[in-house]
């Protein structure tokens, strides 16, 4: 592997990781091995990648129902996030969170969310927890393109402009809120100008190019770490399933997810280092690795054990703590 | 002792607390001029704007931010001004503060204070005047408290600060003016202890919050005409002193559960089926709930005395349970 072509794959390799942990999450799914929902993140791969990428141990993140490329990209461990899909003891909150709320806060992964832009008055919070701190850590807000819709975003803004907090804004915008084209329920010129009009400046890039995200998400790190301000990162991506497994996205317009697979973020990453000397040999090693650790992961959850039932009693709350009954 | 308003009583114990641990703070519309109520004077010129922060009028986001504050390991204090306005914050408090604990599987703990000043303030009408803190105790994840002096708003508010549970603390706004005894020196209250505010043996009065004056007046007037009213003042809602309510209808067999708020699906409900629960039927001869009839709360004043608790009214309740 050349030293050169270092961060390029290893970026490929974090796509790729996020990619085969919700396929093989997803073929679970699909035959009963988990209930609920499962938000696929597959075509928006390059964005976590790029983005965590240029973060430290210490920085924190704050996700969406969207959320396993912001776990595994943040660098939680595989295995409990797998284990956690499958609602098992040893899942990374236990089994009691699910898809929906996994976390690593040993990784500063703050959560993954239920609500829709939930996630953006927590990540300022949090910034402004660690200002008061001393800290010199940032915080990585992820949401969708729907979530600018609501309420919480704005305010989030506006929050962390004017208390001039360290928060990177992260829009995925992928086309879609739920079942509904997000253009056809937002008027004016999008996130972008959203944050704009709030005095937070920023960039709006093609999501899908994951050396151009790790790039101005480098620029926008280091811009918020030096001036401890917020900046904001708009990257245009394209979902490829259905809002949930079970949406079969019946509403998409004709020929649009072909179009939008010719731009698959690791076919992107893949050519690229390939046009630059890297051997196909070296991508299909990595895309090994990944699928092996992926399925070990998987037939770990298999085996693992459910929680006791005494389980659903604990980390409630210390005083007036239910009892098990 | 000194005497003191409830608004001196929480300016004082909010300072106390600033200046044990430096990773409290206050968040919250107006506080850097004192908050609405005077509850939080002096705090920003002893602790300044890094920790007395004002905010823009944007709820969901002083509650948000103070559980993200929280998560990176500071102890806010969430104002929300009045209890009403909490509606715009419900998604904050209610799937994210109350169950980041539980559905993280432990890996975090919400250490918040939120504190609603809540309960009738005369002529504040239907969405300035709400009663509502039955809501939450329906709410796992969260300790509520309802204090109803002075000294123990004090108190709560040291306890909530120390607390590892997010705590919801309804200050009683009709109050904030009312002059009290409080210790020289206040101690955190425990939650789930109730207060015994008068002895007796005819009857067990339950209250919280800012209905205890009208109790206790009633309960005076009942002593003048013979009748022994014990009145316990529960303080705390969620954990609630099951056992001293017990304890004390065990020996009145009777009680009556006065309350600011709606009786329909009030805590005071709650109050009366555990009793009953735990004393037995043959323990408990009589029972009644005393509340506001379920309707919003009314401007026109000979309106509004409909929704509030005198003690006229816990009088004519005793009467009935005593008939």
């Amino acid at each position: 592997m050349s030293g050169n072509h270092d961060r390029g794959l290893a970026l490929y390799r974090t796509m790729r990781r996020i990619r085969v942990f919700e396929e093989v999450a997803l073929e679970a799914y699909r035959n009963g091995e988990f209930p609920g929902f499962l938000h696929s993140s597959i075509g928006q791969e390059a964005i976590p990648a790029g983005v965590c990428a240029n973060l430290g141990a210490e920085d924190r993140l704050t996700s969406t129902h969207r959320g396993h490329g912001h776990g595994l990209a943040k660098g939680a461990a595989v295995d409990p996030m797998m284990a956690e899909l499958y609602g098992r003891a040893t899942g990374a909150c236990g089994g009691k969170g699910g898809s929906m709320h996994i976390a690593d806060f040993s990784v500063g992964m703050l959560g993954a969310n239920g609500i829709v832009s939930g996630g953006l008055p927590i990540a300022v919070g949090a910034a402004q927890g660690l200002k008061l701190l001393g800290s010199h850590a940032i915080v990585a807000c992820f949401f969708g393109d729907g979530a600018t819709n609501r309420g919480p975003f704005l305010e989030a803004l506006n929050w962390a402009a004017l208390y001039q907090l360290p928060v990177l804004f992260v829009c995925e915008d992928n086309t879609f809120s739920a079942f509904t084209y997000t253009a056809g329920t937002t008027a004016g010129a999008g996130p972008l100008a959203r944050a704009q009009a709030c005095g937070i400046d920023g960039v709006s890039i093609d999501g899908n190019d994951v050396a151009l995200v790790d790039e101005t998400a480098r620029r926008l790190v280091d811009e918020v770490r030096a001036s401890g301000r917020p900046a904001f990162l708009h990257a245009r991506t394209y979902r490829w399933f259905g809002h949930t497994a079970t949406d079969m996205a019946a509403y998409r317009r004709p020929s649009e997810l072909d179009e939008a697979k010719k731009r698959d973020p690791l076919v992107v990453q893949a050519q690229r280092l390939t046009g630059e000397g890297v051997s196909p040999a070296t991508l299909a090693a990595i895309d090994a690795e990944v699928d092996a650790e992926m399925i070990r992961a998987r037939d770990l959850a298999r085996e693992a054990p459910f929680p006791p039932l005494s389980a659903a009693f604990t980390d409630v709350q210390d005083a007036g703590a239910p009892t098990w009954r | 002792m000194a005497l003191m308003s409830f608004a001196e009583a929480s300016s004082r114990a909010m300072a106390e607390e600033m200046r044990r641990d430096r990773t409290v703070w206050l968040l919250g519309e107006d506080v850097r001029h004192g908050g609405v109520f005077a509850q939080y004077k002096g705090l920003m010129d002893e602790f300044g704007p890094s920790r007395v922060v004002d905010t823009p009028i944007a709820e969901a986001t002083i509650m948000g931010a103070g559980l993200g504050a929280a998560l990176v390991g500071t102890r806010p204090v969430i104002e929300m001004r009045i209890a009403d306005f909490v509606m715009p914050a419900m998604d904050e408090l209610v799937n994210q503060i109350a169950k980041a604990r539980y559905m993280f599987g432990g890996q975090a703990r919400a250490a918040v204070v939120v504190r609603m000043p809540h309960g009738l303030l005369k002529g504040s009408a239907a969405q300035h005047s709400q009663t509502i803190e039955n809501w939450f105790v329906n709410l796992p994840g969260v300790v509520v408290v309802a204090p109803a002096t002075a000294a123990d708003l004090a108190g709560a508010i040291k306890a909530a600060i120390r607390s590892d549970d997010p705590v919801i603390l309804f200050d009683p706004k009709s109050h904030w003016k009312t002059v009290e005894d409080v210790p020289e020196t206040v101690e955190p209250i425990t939650f789930g202890k109730a207060a015994r505010r008068r002895e007796g043996t005819d009857a067990t009065l339950v209250t919280w919050s800012q209905a205890l004056p009208a109790v206790l007046a009633a309960a005076d007037a009942a002593a003048e005409r013979g009748r022994s009213i014990e009145v316990i003042d529960l303080v705390s809602l969620w954990p609630w002193d099951r056992e001293a309510v017990a304890a004390s209808v065990r020996k009145t067999g009777r009680l009556l559960i006065a309350q600011e708020g709606g009786v329909d699906g009030g805590f005071g409900s709650e109050v009366l089926a555990t009793t009953l629960e735990t004393v037995g039927p043959a323990r408990l001869k009589a029972a009644r709930r005393l509340g506001a009839p379920r309707i919003p709360v009314p401007f026109s004043p000979p309106l509004e005395a409909l929704v509030t608790l005198t003690p006229e009214r816990v009088t004519a309740a005793l009467d009935a349970l005593m008939a």
